[in-house]
C-alpha cells in the first residue's frame, strides 16, 4: 500500500517537474541546461519570432488535445458495458461533421497568417553588413570572411573535444563535443549573411540560439541571416547526415561587440600577411616538425592515430608513402585519396602547413626519413600538376 | 477428388502454397520476425546512447544501426504485417473465396526474405552495410558509400516489385471479387483503407524504384543525376525520394487506421459514425500526400513560393486527419464499451497517434521547421506515428482477429499486461525524445553533450522496457498457437458485423467458395 502510494506520488510529481524545468532554462547558452525541455528563443528578433509560433501552435494543440481526449477518455469511463448496457445507435450527422471540418481549417488559418509573416523575414536575406561563406567539410567547417576591401580571412573550425573524454577514460567538460579550436565571430547588432555550401557531402548549419538551420549542398550556395542581438558564446551542431563523424562536427559562435569584432578581424589578417611571408622562408627540419606536429594533431590524428598506428586511415608510421617517393607523399596529402575517406587537404590547409605535416610525418613515429619540404615546394608542386 | 481438400503437408504447403491464409500467415510471420531483428537494431542504438561517450559501438556501425533500423522497420516489418493483414482479412471481409491473383501472391511473398536476407547481409560485407540513413541522401549514398550500396539498391528493388504486385493482387481482389450486394461504398473501412493503400503503392514504389535506380547509374555508369560537378543537383535526390516517401508514411498509417475502425465499433458495440466521411477523409488524405513531399525539405533552400505551397499543403492535411479522429471518438461516445487487449491497443493508438499528428502540425509550420528539422524532435513525431500509430494498431489487429486465424483464444491478462508495458516503455522512450529534440539534439548522432544526457537514459529505458514487451507478445501468441482456450462461435466478439464473422472459428482452409448475399 505504501509502496503504490509512493509510486502513485513519483508518477504524479514527474510533470510538474518536468514544467518546473521549462521555466528554469534560459538560452542555449555558454552552458546548455540539463532538463532542458522547450526551444530556445535564442538571441535575434527571428529567433523570438519562431519560438512564439510553436507555444502558439503548442498551445493550440493542447487545447485541441485536452477537449479530444476529454471525450474519449469520459466515454470510456462513462460509457462501459457495465454501466451503460445499451449502446447508442446514433451515426452520420451531417452538420456535425461539417463542423468539424470547419473549425480545423479556421484555426490553421490563424496559424498561416504569422507563420507566413515569419517566413517572409527568415527570406530576407538583402542588406546584410557582412558576408560569411560556410563550407562543410567532413567533418568541420570552414568559414571565409567576404572582404570587399582587402584579403578575404578564412580558417577552419576543428572538434577539439579530447578523444580521452569520448572514450569515456577522461572526465566530461560542461561543452563536451561543442567545443571547437577556433569559434566564428559575428559583431553584435548587425546582419550577418551567411552564404552556406559544402565541399563534399551534404551537412547542416544549426545554431539554435540564432535560429537558423540551413543545409550544406555541395554545388550549391544557401542563403540564411542572422542579426544577434547579444553578446556571448552560442552552440550548434551539424544537423543533416554526413557519415562517421557527423556528430562530431560542432559550430561555435562568438558574438561580440564591434570593436572587439573589428580587432580580432584584423588579427586575423595580420595572421593571413604572415602566413604569406612564411611561404618565402626557408624552414629548418627542426621547426618544420614543430609546427607540423600541431598540424597532424588536428588534421590528421583523428584517422590515423596520435602515433601514426593507423586507425580508420592507414598507418602513417612506416607506410611506403610516408617512407616513399616525396612525389607521392605531396600527391596523396595535397589531392587526397579518391574513393576513399581521404581528403584532398590542398584545399584546407596552407603551403607552410601542408609542408610542415608532410615532413612531420616522414620524420616521425619511426619514420627517419631525413627529408623536408619547403612551403615553395608545395606551391609549385600545386602549380605544376 | 473431393472438392474440400485441405492444406498440402510439409515444406511445400508453405513454399508452393496460392492460399491466401497461408500467405497471410507467412507475411505476418516474416514481419514478426524482421520486427524483432529491426528492433535489436533499435536496442543497440538505445545502449550506446544511454550514456554520452562512445561505449558499446563506433560511430560507423552506428550509422549502419539507424539506417538499418529504418529500412528492416518501414520495409519489413511494418509494410509486409499489413500486407499479411490484407491477405488473411480482405478475402473473408468481401466475401470472397481467395485472392484474385493467388500465384503473384505466393511470389510477392517469396521475394521477400530472400532481399531480407540480401540486405541484412550487407553488413557483414566489406565497408559495411548501408550507413547513410534510411532516406539514404545523395551524394552520402552514391559517391561516399560503401560497395554495399549496390546490394541495398538491388534489395530496394526487389521490395519494390514485391510491393507492387502485393498492391495490383489487392486492387483485383477489392475491384472483382466482392460479393453480390457488397457495393464500394458498403466495404467495411479496413477494406477501404486499403484499396486507397494500394493505389498510393503502385503509384510511389516505382518513383523509388528511379530514384535507387539512379543512384546506380551515379555510382556505376559515370551519370551525375546527383552530383553538381556533373550538371546533378543532389536536392533533386530528395526530391524524388520525398515524392514516393510522404505518399509511403500514409501507405503505413492508413491501414493502421482501417484496423482501428474496425476495432472500435466493435468494442463500442455501436457502428462507425460516419462511415461516408471516413471515405472520404481517407481519400482526401491519399491526394494530398501527393503535394506535400517537400515538407521534408524545408531547410535546402526552396524559393519561398514554394516553400510557402509546401506549408499550406501540408496544414490542410490536419482537416481530414481531424475528422478521423473526430469519427473514432464520436464512436466511442455513447457505446457500450468494453476494454479487451484489442481496443486498448486502438484506443491507445488513438490517442498517441494524435500526439504525433499534433506534432506534425508543429513540424508543418515552416519557419518552426528551422529549429525542429533533423532534430530529435522530429525522431519522437514520426515515432509517435509509426510505433503508436502502426505497430499498436498491428497489435491490436492481432489480438482481434487471432481467434479468427487460430480458433483460439489468446491469455487476456497477458495481452493486457503486455499493452500497459508497451504503453509505459513506449511513452518513456519517446515523449522526452520531443524535450531533447527542442533543447537541440540533431537526430543521428552517436554520442552527445551532457546537457542531453538524463533524457536520453530515459529513453533508453524506456526503449528496453518497450523491447521486452514485445517477447511476451511472441510468447502469447505461440502460446495461444498451442495451449489456448479454444473458440467455438463464428462471432468470437459480441460487437463484430464484418462478415469474417461469420465463417466458422478458426476459418477453415477454404471460405466463401459459394458467396455470401450482403444486403
Amino acid at each position: 500500500m505504501y509502496l503504490q502510494a509512493r509510486r502513485l506520488l513519483k508518477l504524479a510529481l514527474s510533470p510538474v517537474l518536468m514544467l518546473l524545468s521549462l521555466f528554469s532554462t534560459g538560452a542555449w547558452a555558454e552552458e546548455g541546461a540539463r532538463w532542458q525541455t522547450n526551444m530556445t528563443p535564442g538571441i535575434t528578433e527571428v529567433g523570438h519570432q519562431i519560438y512564439d509560433l510553436h507555444m502558439w501552435v503548442f498551445y493550440v494543440c493542447v487545447v485541441t488535445g485536452i477537449l479530444v481526449f476529454g471525450v474519449m477518455f469520459y466515454s470510456v469511463f462513462a460509457y462501459r458495458k457495465d454501466r451503460h448496457p445499451e449502446p447508442a445507435t446514433f451515426h452520420e450527422n451531417t452538420k456535425v461533421e461539417i463542423v468539424w471540418t470547419i473549425v480545423p481549417f479556421l484555426i490553421l488559418l490563424v496559424m498561416v497568417v504569422p507563420a507566413t509573416k515569419t517566413l517572409i523575414e527568415i527570406y530576407d536575406t538583402d542588406d546584410s553588413e557582412l558576408d560569411i561563406l560556410i563550407t562543410g567539410y567532413q567533418w568541420k567547417w570552414k568559414y571565409e570572411y567576404i572582404n570587399p576591401n582587402g584579403d578575404n580571412v578564412s580558417f577552419f573550425s576543428n572538434l577539439t573535444t579530447d578523444a580521452a573524454e569520448i572514450a569515456n577514460t577522461e572526465e566530461k567538460g560542461s561543452n563536451y563535443l561543442l567545443e571547437v579550436d577556433e569559434a566564428v565571430v559575428i559583431p553584435v547588432n548587425k546582419k550577418v549573411r551567411f552564404l552556406v555550401t559544402a565541399n563534399d557531402v551534404l551537412h547542416a548549419w544549426w545554431v539554435p540560439a540564432l535560429a537558423v538551420k540551413r543545409d550544406a549542398i555541395p554545388g550549391f550556395i544557401n542563403e540564411a541571416w542572422t542579426k544577434a542581438t547579444e553578446t556571448g558564446v552560442y552552440r550548434g551542431q551539424c544537423a543533416e547526415l554526413c557519415g562517421r563523424n557527423h556528430g562530431f562536427m560542432p559550430i561555435v559562435v562568438n558574438v561580440v561587440e564591434e570593436p572587439e569584432y573589428n580587432a580580432w578581424l584584423a588579427e586575423k589578417q595580420a595572421a593571413a600577411a604572415e602566413i604569406k611571408e612564411l611561404m618565402a622562408k626557408d624552414f629548418s627540419l627542426d621547426e618544420l616538425v614543430a609546427r607540423g606536429k600541431n598540424v597532424y594533431t588536428s588534421g590528421c590524428a583523428a584517422c590515423h592515430g596520435a602515433n601514426g598506428e593507423g586507425g580508420v586511415g592507414k598507418a602513417i608510421a612506416g607506410s611506403p608513402i610516408a617512407t616513399g617517393p616525396m612525389k607521392d607523399h605531396m600527391e596523396v596529402v595535397v589531392h587526397g585519396v579518391p574513393g576513399t575517406a581521404m581528403p584532398a587537404f590542398g584545399s584546407q590547409l596552407n603551403e607552410v602547413d601542408l609542408a610542415a605535416v608532410i615532413t612531420y610525418q616522414r620524420n616521425s613515429f619511426g619514420n627517419n626519413m631525413g627529408d623536408m619540404l619547403q612551403p615553395v615546394d608545395i606551391y609549385k608542386f600545386k602549380k605544376g600538376q | 477428388m473431393g472438392a474440400h481438400h485441405g492444406p498440402a503437408k510439409g515444406l511445400t504447403r508453405w513454399l508452393f502454397t496460392t492460399n491466401h491464409k497461408d500467405i497471410g500467415t507467412m507475411y505476418l510471420w516474416f514481419s514478426f520476425a524482421m520486427f524483432l531483428l529491426g528492433g535489436s537494431f533499435a536496442m543497440i542504438i538505445r545502449a550506446e546512447l544511454f550514456q554520452p561517450g562512445l561505449q558499446i559501438v563506433q560511430p560507423e556501425f552506428f550509422n549502419q544501426m539507424t539506417t538499418m533500423h529504418g529500412l528492416v522497420m518501414v520495409f519489413g516489418a511494418i509494410m509486409p504485417a499489413f500486407v499479411g493483414l490484407a491477405n488473411w482479412m480482405i478475402p473473408l471481409m468481401i466475401g470472397a473465396p481467395d485472392m484474385a491473383l493467388p500465384r503473384m501472391n505466393n511470389w510477392s511473398f517469396w521475394i521477400l526474405p530472400p532481399t531480407f536476407l540480401l540486405l541484412a547481409s550487407t553488413l557483414l560485407m566489406d565497408g559495411g552495410g548501408p550507413n547513410f540513413g534510411w532516406t539514404f541522401y545523395a551524394p552520402l549514398s552514391t559517391t561516399y558509400a560503401p560497395p554495399s550500396v549496390t546490394f541495398f539498391i538491388f534489395a530496394v528493388h526487389a521490395m519494390g516489385i514485391s510491393s507492387i504486385m502485393g498492391s495490383i493482387n489487392i486492387i483485383a481482389t477489392i475491384v472483382n471479387m466482392r460479393a453480390p450486394g457488397m457495393t464500394y461504398m458498403k466495404m467495411p473501412m479496413f477494406v477501404w483503407t486499403w484499396l486507397i493503400t494500394a493505389f498510393l503503392l503502385v503509384a510511389v514504389m516505382p518513383v523509388l524504384a528511379g530514384a535507387v535506380t539512379m543512384m546506380l547509374m551515379d555510382i556505376h555508369f559515370g551519370t551525375s543525376f546527383f552530383s553538381a560537378a556533373g550538371g546533378g543537383d543532389p536536392v533533386l535526390f530528395q526530391h524524388v525520394f520525398w515524392f514516393f516517401g510522404h505518399p509511403e508514411v500514409y501507405i503505413i498509417i492508413l491501414p493502421a487506421f482501417g484496423v482501428v475502425s474496425e476495432v472500435i465499433p466493435t468494442f463500442s458495440r455501436k457502428p462507425l459514425f460516419g462511415y461516408d466521411s471516413m471515405v472520404y477523409a481517407t481519400s482526401s488524405i491519399a491526394f494530398l500526400s501527393f503535394i506535400v513531399w517537400a515538407h521534408h525539405m524545408y531547410t535546402v533552400g526552396m524559393p519561398i513560393a514554394g516553400e510557402l505551397f509546401f506549408m499550406y499543403a501540408t496544414m490542410l492535411i490536419a482537416v481530414p486527419t481531424a475528422a478521423k479522429v473526430f469519427n473514432w471518438v464520436t464512436t466511442m461516445f455513447k457505446g457500450s464499451i468494453t476494454l479487451e487487449t484489442p481496443m486498448l491497443f486502438a484506443i491507445a493508438k488513438v490517442f498517441l497517434f494524435t500526439v504525433g499528428g499534433f506534432s506534425g502540425l508543429m513540424l508543418a509550420i515552416a519557419p518552426a521547421d528551422f529549429q525542429y528539422h533533423d532534430s530529435y524532435f522530429v525522431v519522437a513525431h514520426f515515432h509517435y506515428t509509426m510505433v503508436a500509430g502502426a505497430i499498436f494498431a498491428l497489435s491490436s489487429a492481432v489480438y482481434y482477429w487471432i481467434p479468427k486465424w487460430t480458433g483460439k483464444m489468446y491469455n487476456e491478462t497477458m495481452g493486457k499486461t503486455h499493452f500497459w508495458i508497451s504503453f509505459i516503455g513506449f511513452n518513456l522512450t519517446f515523449f522526452p525524445q520531443h524535450f531533447v529534440g527542442l533543447a537541440g539534439m540533431p537526430r543521428r548522432i552517436p554520442d552527445y553533450n551532457l546537457m542531453f544526457a538524463d533524457f536520453n537514459m530515459m529513453s533508453s529505458i524506456g526503449a528496453f522496457i518497450y523491447g521486452a514487451s514485445q517477447l511476451l507478445f511472441l510468447f502469447n501468441i505461440v502460446r495461444t498457437i498451442t495451449h489456448g482456450k479454444p473458440v467455438t462461435d463464428a462471432k468470437v466478439w459480441e460487437g463484430g458485423t464484418t462478415l469474417e464473422w461469420t465463417v466458422p472459428s478458426p476459418a477453415p482452409y477454404h471460405t466463401f467458395t459459394t458467396p455470401p448475399e450482403v444486403k
